[in-house]
């Protein structure tokens, strides 16, 4: 459906998409996720032709943004970061024109209105002028102007930003039903909720494509470097003793007793942290010692998102950053 | 084209500003009908016109001022850019929205000459003639308000900035007797404009390299025909800028004659600064 290659763009001397490539399957909700600044909205903006590329190509339904711009962007539906509205006209007016513009006619367009009106709840709002709304209403004329047109993908930049809860459980459910009939990519920088409604997240920090993958298998593929804390009454001597009988343990930390307890965080190298544990708990109870406390660290997408944008940061960065957190254990 | 079209003459007549720009034109036509036709009882109309043109300095930016750089303003330039339209629909559209609000009030005065060949001898094709070149010059007008408004997100610098251009343009034939007519005032003249054209060109394009090689070139040509053939350049300076004069134009119509050239120039400069608008627009994709 959407092909992006080599996508590079520059402000100036500032890289802001380096060298991005990345394919997008018909249907499917995907959630285009980094840090301020990564990248995003420039790479979207591109995405839908309000932008040029200083390289690469984009390809919309077969058709290059950059080319056959008009036929590529019939099949787009997008929501800038601020919506564009015009703050004079009403949000009828407003779509009737959107619609117009997009080559709707007669009623085709005003059934598509009365269509997209429903489906973000701004019908009583039909006659106010634009500039009368709320912050949350004018998200919705926005979302509303994204809708219109005969789509296959839909493109919302940071749809729920600035929205009260109950709007954005709205907003997210309306992409969610979106995501049935079309291809629906929205951006984000919240984690909760890219993890709440993708099938499919794209991580992207320093205009780079760090991650692609499914929400799932993100979350399996750190788990791998994830650790397990037991807390055990066990002398810290056989505790040491005890660990460097058992298999895949990479790494342990033993802290000193405390009311007698000894309190170990286990790094493991295995992909099957449950496997480690159960041998952690016979090793134990083999020589006849208990556990108090076992937990498992399993990583986060949370963990992941800092981990894989800090890891992309540039090398200088990289270090100092790595300096200071060492000074701050010390 | 048609959407962007009728979204923009309906924002016209929803805002204040079509009614404004019409009511001024009425009103300055229609003060200098009442003291040329009917107090002086002068039966051409086309004086009228002549008097009334002055008005354009005031009435062209209230019109085109908000056009491109309230879009800019208010970010919906990118929903343009992102809806199946290109850049020169866009400009297009806008600017023959721009034509129907001028039209209304201009139909209304050609209705003028007719009602005073009621009431005297009023030779009609000179009268439309001219009324046929106010139209042209302020179609040529707005084209530059709209290539203006173009290159700013401020409506007041848009607006301030095109009534410095159409009033300079207004008393360009008056200030050509006040500068230099020698050889040499030309050369400086045209330098300093070759320098403007250069940083317009930096501005657009963002290719010093390209800008700095046309002021070089165009600077070397001008000081080898001033070196060549010195002769040629007397009196230049001031000829540039009565030929560009719009409104010296117009008073050849008003004099009686249908000047074709004046038509090729008036499409020409409308057409130029659509051409550059929609430049400007594209240059913005690329910033």
């Amino acid at each position: 459906m959407i092909s992006v290659k080599h996508l590079t763009k520059y402000y100036g001397d500032f890289l802001a998409v380096d060298d991005l490539s990345f394919t997008i399957d018909e249907g499917h909700v995907y959630g285009f996720l980094g840090p301020n600044g990564a990248g995003k909205t420039t790479t979207m903006n591109i995405m839908t032709g309000c932008l040029s590329a200083t390289a690469g190509s984009v390809e919309i339904g077969g058709f290059d943004i950059f080319t056959d711009a008009i036929q590529a962007k019939r099949l787009i539906g997008y929501l800038p970061e601020q919506p564009p509205l015009y703050m004079n006209e009403t949000p009828e007016e407003y779509l009737r024109f959107v619609g117009e513009a997009k080559g709707l006619k007669k009623e085709e367009l005003s059934r598509q209105i009365r269509q997209v009106v429903e489906q973000v709840k701004i019908q009583d709002v039909c006659r106010q002028r634009i500039a009368s709304l709320s912050k949350g209403y004018r998200q919705r004329v926005g979302i509303a102007q994204a809708l219109l047109g005969n789509l296959r993908v839909i493109i919302l930049d940071e749809p729920t930003v600035g929205l009260d809860p109950l709007q954005i459980i709205e907003i997210r459910d309306l992409i969610r039903q979106l995501g049935q009939e079309h291809t629906v990519i929205f951006s984000s920088h919240i984690l909760s909720e890219v993890q709440a409604i993708c099938d499919r997240i794209l991580i992207i920090a320093h205009g780079k494509l760090i991650a692609f993958d499914k929400p799932d298998n993100l979350e399996r593929r750190l788990l791998a470097d994830s650790g397990i804390v037991f807390t055990t009454d066990a002398p810290a001597g056989l505790v040491r003793e005890i660990l460097s009988g058992v298999e895949h343990i990479a790494d342990a930390v033993i802290r000193e007793p405390e009311h007698g307890l000894v309190t170990a965080e286990v790094k493991t190298g295995s992909s099957d942290i449950y496997a480690v544990s159960r041998r952690l708990f016979f090793a134990f109870a083999d020589r006849g010692q208990a556990l108090l406390e076992l937990k498992l660290q399993k990583a986060s997408l949370e963990d992941i998102f800092i981990e894989l944008t800090e890891n992309s940061v540039p090398a200088a960065q990289a270090d100092e950053a790595h300096t200071e957190s060492e000074g701050e254990q010390v | 084209m048609t959407a962007v079209f009728k979204h923009e003459l309906r924002s016209y007549f929803h805002s204040f500003t079509a009614y404004v720009f019409g009511a001024f034109l009425l009103a300055i036509v229609g003060f200098g009908a009442m003291l040329y036709n009917l107090q002086a009882a002068v039966s051409n109309f086309e004086y009228v016109l002549s008097f009334g043109s002055i008005v354009f300095v005031v009435i062209v930016p209230i019109l085109t001022m908000r056009v491109l750089a309230e879009e800019r303003r208010q970010k919906t330039d990118q929903l343009l850019y992102s809806l199946p339209l290109t850049t020169t629909q866009v400009i297009l559209g806008k600017f023959a929205a721009l034509l129907v609000v001028f039209l209304i009030p201009l139909a209304v005065i050609s209705a003028y000459p007719l009602i005073f060949a009621q009431f005297g001898d009023v030779y009609l094709p000179t009268s439309y003639g001219s009324l046929f070149a106010v139209f042209l010059m302020g179609a040529a007008l707005l084209a530059i308000g709209v290539f203006i408004s173009s290159l700013t997100d401020n409506q007041g610098l848009a607006a301030g900035i095109s009534i410095a251009a159409i009033l300079f343009n207004y008393y360009s034939v008056s200030l050509s007797e006040y500068v230099s007519s020698t050889a040499i005032g030309t050369v400086i003249a045209l330098a300093v404009l070759v320098f403007a054209l250069g940083a317009v060109i930096r501005y657009l394009t963002r290719n010093e390299l390209l800008a700095y090689g046309v002021c070089l070139v165009l600077t070397a040509v001008i000081c080898v025909i001033a070196f060549v053939d010195a002769a040629s350049f007397e009196g230049l300076l001031p000829d540039i800028m009565r030929g560009l004069s719009m409104f010296e134009r117009l008073n050849t119509f008003v004099s009686g004659v249908f000047d074709l050239s004046a038509v090729v120039y008036y499409l020409s400069v409308a057409a130029f600064f659509l051409f550059l608008s929609v430049q400007s627009m594209e240059k913005r994709r690329y910033n």
